[in-house]
């Protein structure tokens, strides 16, 4: 799909920040805010814009630390449906946070979000494994984030420039 | 006990400290300021610039370089400027790497200036230049701009100021800090004065990346000016580098080297490490420059007509990253309201008149700050103009 100019900066700059307003955004890229409205309808429509989340630094939440782990799977694709039907069957999950299709060693990569260790090791173990396409399955526990969606997760965000410069 | 002062040069002596000085003295060590007071991007160096010098130290690049840069760097400046100006800078004896654009001024005017002579400076301009003519021992002759035509220089403005002792214009498009930008045709106008008068033109051409609605002339590519314009610029706001103090002048090899000169008694070379990174800037960094220049249009935008919407009458700016609003309707000088301002809303802006007599009842707000610094900034200010008027 090709879209303007004018739409790409909307979406660069949802991407970077889903708060700014539609009356910022006409400002920014100087539209009105009638017709940026309208722009950012037509993106939702298409499903380009899929969804306004924030990113959250679980991690330092008490009791909400949580636990990831990303699982490489190799399926057994179906005639006439490939790997599309075994993803669908995956991705239903509510732990199954992310689902790709990859070329390489395995077939599938899935992003897990648990409560705990063996939370994740069950939810593999009983739901994944037992999946009638799914051959094999390794887990890799995520440790630490250190940056997710070009988001860097402990970075200091101080203005390091003396407040007076020529 | 001696006495220094009887032991200090004059033209120092005369010489007045920085407006802006002045002011940062004020604004450190207060506490909350959002600060629309700097002359800088607020983006670090692009990561692959700092990895460059990174790279450079642990490869044990810490000598000198040739009196005028890394010929590799010289290389990239001459193919970088072939592709702004059409003009073809042979590197080897027009491309000077300096410290800085401050630098590359510096040396530029030292070159050319014998005692005596007038340089014209058109205000509102960049703090530096009528103190380098002093120190380079010519007279400065400021032209002034107005508000009413956006600071753009009125050639017949330029033409009552020229006298026989003119030997050249200093022109800064995009301007710091009104943000003004001019276009060719206005440029060509220019052009017909100097060479009518057979001045030469210091062009300070560090601004030439971030324009945003016309596309960027360079004086240089004006017809008859290339011989007669000293091209200087820099790595500092286009790919923001400030730290790293790293310009350059393109120019023709007479006036190149008699600047190597100066520069190679003075100087020797510029940083090396500095220049391995502006290596990887000039080979690499387009993507990022683009990314940037379209961050700053946008706040330009937002900020420029918040300005306007509190009553602080405000032209678009066309390049840079400043707004210049006139502040006359607090009735306040710009240094009152600056400080004011600061002291009671704790924003800090630059009052107009450090910048020349017709910065007067303007400041220079700088749009390069987070967007949440920008609109918080526009509130406190919309509070300081209402309790003002």
């Amino acid at each position: 799909m090709k879209f303007t100019e004018k739409e790409v900066e909307i979406l660069e700059l949802l991407e970077n920040d889903c708060r700014l307003s539609a009356e910022q955004i006409a400002k920014m890229i100087e539209l009105t805010e009638d017709e940026t409205k309208q722009l950012i309808k037509n993106l939702e429509d298409q499903r380009i814009i899929v969804d306004y989340t924030a990113q959250i630094n679980w991690g330092k939440v008490d009791g909400h630390e949580g636990v990831k782990a990303m699982i490489d799977v190799k399926v057994q694709p179906k005639r006439g449906v490939g790997f599309d039907e075994i993803a669908s069957r995956i991705y239903r999950f509510k732990e199954v946070k992310s689902v790709y299709l990859m070329s390489g060693a395995y077939d599938l990569s899935i992003i897990i979000e648990g409560k705990s260790m063996s939370e994740i090791a069950q939810f593999v173990s009983d739901k994944l494994s037992t999946l009638d396409s799914v051959l094999s399955t390794t887990t890799h526990f995520i440790l630490k984030k250190y940056k997710h969606d070009g988001t860097i997760f402990e970075q200091e965000d101080e203005d390091k420039r003396i407040v007076v410069s020529p | 006990m001696i006495e220094p002062s009887y032991y200090l040069s004059n033209i120092v002596q005369e010489l007045k400290p920085s407006g802006i000085r002045k002011f940062f003295d004020l604004a450190a060590g207060m506490e909350g300021v959002i600060s629309l007071g700097v002359g800088e991007p607020d983006f670090v160096t692009p990561w692959n610039v700092r990895e460059a010098c990174i790279l450079s130290l642990e490869q044990g690049y810490t000598s000198y370089t040739a009196n005028a840069g890394l010929i590799e760097l010289r290389k990239e400046i001459s193919h970088y400027l072939k592709n702004l100006t059409n003009i073809e800078y042979n590197p080897h004896n027009q491309v000077l790497v300096t410290v800085g654009g401050s630098q590359a001024l510096d040396i530029s005017l030292r070159a050319i200036v014998n005692p005596g002579d007038e340089v014209i400076v058109i205000e509102p301009s960049f703090v530096s230049y009528a103190s380098l003519v002093t120190l380079a021992g010519g007279i400065p002759v400021p032209v002034q701009t107005t508000g009413d035509m956006e600071f753009k220089l009125q050639p017949e403005e330029l033409e009552k100021a020229i006298t026989e002792k003119t030997k050249a214009i200093i022109l800064c498009s995009p301007n710091n800090p009104t943000g003004t930008c001019l276009n060719k045709k206005e440029l060509e106008m220019i052009a017909e004065i100097i060479e009518k008068y057979d001045l030469l033109v210091i062009s300070d051409e560090i601004y030439a990346e971030l324009t945003y609605d016309e596309a960027y002339t360079s004086f240089v590519s004006i017809k008859g000016m290339e011989e007669r314009t000293i091209l200087v610029s820099g790595f500092s706001k286009g790919f923001a580098m400030t730290g790293w103090r790293l310009g350059y002048i393109a120019a023709n090899p007479e006036f190149l080297n008699a600047m190597l000169k100066i520069h190679q008694y003075s100087m020797m070379c510029a940083p090396t490490m500095a220049q391995y990174a502006a290596i990887e800037a000039m080979k690499n960094g387009k993507e990022d420059v683009i990314h940037m220049k379209k961050s700053y249009r946008q706040r330009r935008n937002l900020f420029v007509g918040a300005l306007n919407d509190i009553g602080l009458t405000c032209h678009v700016p066309g390049g840079a990253f400043y707004a210049f609003p006139s502040i006359q309707k607090t009735n306040l000088t710009s240094e009152e309201f600056a400080e004011q301002l600061l002291m009671e809303e704790k924003v800090a802006v630059v009052p107009g008149n450090v910048f020349g007599k017709s910065g007067e009842g303007f400041v220079r707000c700088s749009y390069a700050s987070s967007l949440e610094q920008l609109q918080e900034a526009v509130r406190r200010m919309q509070r300081f103009v209402e309790s003002r008027t």
